[in-house]
């Protein structure tokens, strides 16, 4: 532990400070591999300078994972970028950008259980790397749609060829995006929401 | 570093919302004080553990004595209950989006 005191800590800025009126939040996690552009993403859409909270995980995952450490280390550092949108004076919401591999998700307690849903964004250069976390995200009855992030040199497909590849069922919204454009990432969060809303609107009725 | 009864954590997310409750005490050590000073205004676990440069289950274990010396309040967040989220909430994000 590297604390320094209280007196070196930067806190909020003033105008990052929540009203006091401030009840309850709600998250949303952005879920990809690698250099996808979870934290361009987070980025553009929050009214904070993205910030990143860590978690230090011990012995199971050491060693299996090439980014992360390597088998000489007793402990790695696996990091989430996040930010904040506030909604009302009473309700904010936070967005988290998680890497894909599951074994960190238990580091951060409920991370999903507690999410309003997810989205997987995808690069369409590796593909592969979404396969698991659709897969997990399924088991674990979280809700989430896909984005395709449009990076410039990415080939582009139909949407139907990716649902495909993806092997998603047809109810599941797959939008492409650009993560660094506001609109753009603002507009994949509808998505989300729409989806989620028309899933609750399902059981309702059901 | 002592957590709370049992040396259970409090039911903390990333996304509780905490606010000081007091001013530090004379008692305080300085990673209290400095979470007192930084929630002021309402503050998220993971912006506390952001701003502190430590991993969340340490501020979790801090906020739990501190909870339980009543030195911070806690509001909890909406979480979806393995079920999915209430319709009224989901429009008034979806509200708050759209002006973005």
């Amino acid at each position: 532990m590297d604390f320094k005191g209280s007196d070196t800590i930067p806190g909020p800025r003033t105008e990052d400070h929540l009203p006091q009126t401030a009840q309850a939040a709600v998250k949303i996690v952005i879920v990809g591999g690698f250099g996808v552009g979870k934290t361009t993403m987070v980025g553009s859409v929050s009214e904070i300078r993205p910030l990143t909270t860590e978690e230090t995980m011990t012995q199971a995952g050491i060693g299996v994972d090439d980014n992360y450490g390597s088998d000489t280390k007793t402990a790695t550092t696996v990091a989430m970028d996040f930010g904040r949108i506030s909604i009302t004076d009473q309700l904010v919401l936070y967005l988290f950008g998680t890497p894909g591999q599951e074994r960190f998700w238990f580091l951060w307690n409920g991370l999903f259980e507690g999410a309003l849903g997810a989205v997987v964004l995808i690069d369409t250069r590796r593909l592969e790397v979404s396969f698991d976390v659709i897969g997990r995200l399924e088991e674990r009855g979280v809700p989430f749609v896909v984005a395709v992030n449009s990076f410039p040199d990415a080939p582009r497909y139909p949407i139907d060829d990716l649902r495909t590849a993806l092997d998603l069922s047809k109810e599941i919204p797959i939008v492409e995006c650009d993560a660094r454009r506001r609109a753009s990432s603002r507009d994949v969060l509808m998505t989300l929401m729409h989806f989620l809303h028309s899933l609750a609107t399902a059981k309702a009725n059901a | 570093m002592v957590a709370g009864p049992d040396g259970q954590r409090a039911d903390l997310d990333l996304v509780t919302l905490v606010v000081a409750g007091a001013d530090p005490p004379p008692s305080a050590t300085p990673e209290q004080s400095a979470i007192l000073r930084l929630c002021t205004a309402p503050l998220s676990v993971a912006e506390l553990s952001a701003y502190l440069n430590l991993p969340f289950s340490v501020v979790t274990v801090l906020l739990t004595e501190m909870l339980t010396a009543e030195l911070v309040q806690a509001r909890a967040p909406i979480v979806r209950q393995a079920t999915l989220p209430d319709r009224s909430l989901l429009e008034a994000v979806m509200h708050g989006l759209q002006r973005l």
